[in-house]
């Protein structure tokens, strides 16, 4: 915390945990969020669709709720705990729920825009464990999609939720899927 | 897309910031929502940012003696989600919840907004409506600025060069009144084209007193002051309410853009204050 005091516009230490694992690098005071975790840490998962904060590609979690990293300064999350897209799996390649709906319900086609999808929906039910249509999509206003219309990702999101409270089972049975639903297996 | 260089500073208090205020080429920098995109569309280049978001005690919603005390660093998501607010000033709640998008919401400040005085924001026209000061401190000690004489002109507030807002204060609505914020926005910034938020106290079905607040009409929000005496003693119909509210835009310079001329601002801003004022009376008692 706070070791950013300098007055010269030399570089900054900036010393973060992204998905459970500590960093710290040097950035200079304009380093934006986003290109921090990209570049610099080299998690390339979330992404920069629009840099103008408003199509929510670049959705990252930072101290457990929300944001647009790509209207945050790196040096604003000195200190914070930060997830990341690369943190919803697990270990073994096991689907979080909001993932594992986003695949039975075909919640994305090019996935370009998914990452800050299945974190800002994922911050939704959290906010609000039983959502109405009108309410997820209202949640998403932050989230542009080009490919799909909204429509199943507005499912994934209900289906993520019904997953969440246990009124569904984490793979939906009438899906049969030929490929086990794991992520990197490639 | 990169903001130009720029020193960063971060102090832990109020007083090491505002000495840091020092350079003329400084800027405050709190949610960052209104400000970083300036700075990435290099219309802003300060020289140093003094980021007040590690000062300690700057995030709260507070009830004092009929006021709402909402420091500096408060949220917009934190505004939604206080008690005290949907208990003392709930079209504060309603209003803050139409800001930009969820996550924007998350990191976006209201001090801040107020202190950007964007003429297409929502919360300045919520705090004319409410009334009350905005508590800034500087080099000289603190003092309470006046809602009424805070917004000067597009972008431009009376907060001087070596001030920084401490606390944004808000009058609680007064009992039995009604409060609505009705908003045409623009559909992919979520601006508004207008916003008109309203504050109607009811006494046998007329209006006993109004309040409002317009944004997005003008180069800073406003408070219509003609429209609120001539709807005292309105009853709170449609027809009656329609006739009060004509001159809400007279005398202002309304501004065009592509989104909508001055003519369709002007009209928009008859149709909002009109809703916004019935909504209000409607939930009055």
């Amino acid at each position: 915390m706070a070791q950013a005091q300098t007055r010269e516009p030399g570089l900054h230490s900036v010393t973060v945990t992204v998905n459970g694992t500590r960093y710290s690098r040097d950035v200079e005071p304009r380093q934006l969020l986003v290109y921090f975790i990209r570049e610099q840490l080299g998690l390339t998962g979330t992404h920069v669709g629009c840099d103008t904060s408003q199509c929510g590609s670049c959705t990252i979690l930072v101290d457990g709720i929300a944001v647009k990293s790509c209207t945050i300064l790196a040096v604003q999350a000195d200190g914070a705990e930060i997830k990341t897209i690369e943190g919803y799996a697990e270990p073994n390649g096991k689907l979080h729920p909001i993932q594992q709906a986003f695949w039975e319900e075909h919640g994305l086609q090019c996935g370009f825009c998914t990452p800050g999808m299945v974190i800002a929906i994922d911050q939704l039910l959290r906010d609000n464990p039983t959502p109405t249509e009108g309410e997820v999509r209202r949640g998403l206003d932050g989230n542009l999609c080009r490919c799909t219309g909204y429509q199943n990702i507005v499912k994934s999101a209900l289906s993520a939720g019904r997953k969440l409270r246990g009124e569904e089972p984490f793979e939906k049975p009438d899906v049969a899927m030929s490929e086990p639903a794991t992520a990197g297996a490639h | 897309m990169f903001p130009a260089k720029f020193a960063y500073a971060s102090p832990q208090s109020l007083q090491e910031a505002l000495g840091l205020l020092a350079d003329p080429d400084a800027k405050i920098l709190a949610g960052g929502h209104s400000l970083l995109p300036l700075m990435k569309l290099r219309l802003a280049q300060p020289k140093l940012l003094v980021d007040i978001g590690r000062i300690p005690g700057l995030s709260y919603v507070r009830r004092e003696d009929g006021v709402l005390a909402i420091g500096a660093m408060t949220t917009y998501r934190q505004i939604q989600m206080s008690p005290e607010v949907h208990q003392a000033a709930p079209v504060l709640a309603d209003a803050a919840h139409e800001v930009g998008d969820p996550q924007v919401r998350a990191k976006g400040t209201l001090a801040g907004a107020l202190a950007h005085a964007d003429p297409a924001g929502d919360l300045p026209a919520v705090a004319l409506a409410l009334g009350g000061a905005i508590r800034a401190v500087g080099s000289g000690g603190e003092r309470d600025i006046d809602l009424d004489g805070f917004f000067v002109d597009m972008l431009t507030t009376s907060l001087q060069e070596r001030e920084i807002i401490r606390e944004v204060r808000l009058k609680i609505q007064p009992t039995g009144a009604g409060a609505a914020y009705q908003k045409f926005d623009q559909p992919a910034s979520h601006y508004a084209l207008t916003g008109v938020c309203a504050v109607i106290t009811l006494q046998n079905g007329s209006i006993a007193s109004a309040r409002i607040g317009v944004t997005g009409v003008g180069p800073k929000a406003y408070r219509p002051t003609a429209v609120e005496q001539a709807l005292v003693g309105t009853r709170a119909e449609e027809e009656a309410v329609k006739a009060a509210v004509q001159t809400v835009a007279d005398g202002i310079d309304v501004q065009g853009d592509i989104h909508a001329s001055p003519e369709y601002r002007a009209h928009l801003a008859r149709v909002f204050t009109r809703r916004a004022v019935l909504e209000a009376a409607q939930r009055a008692s």
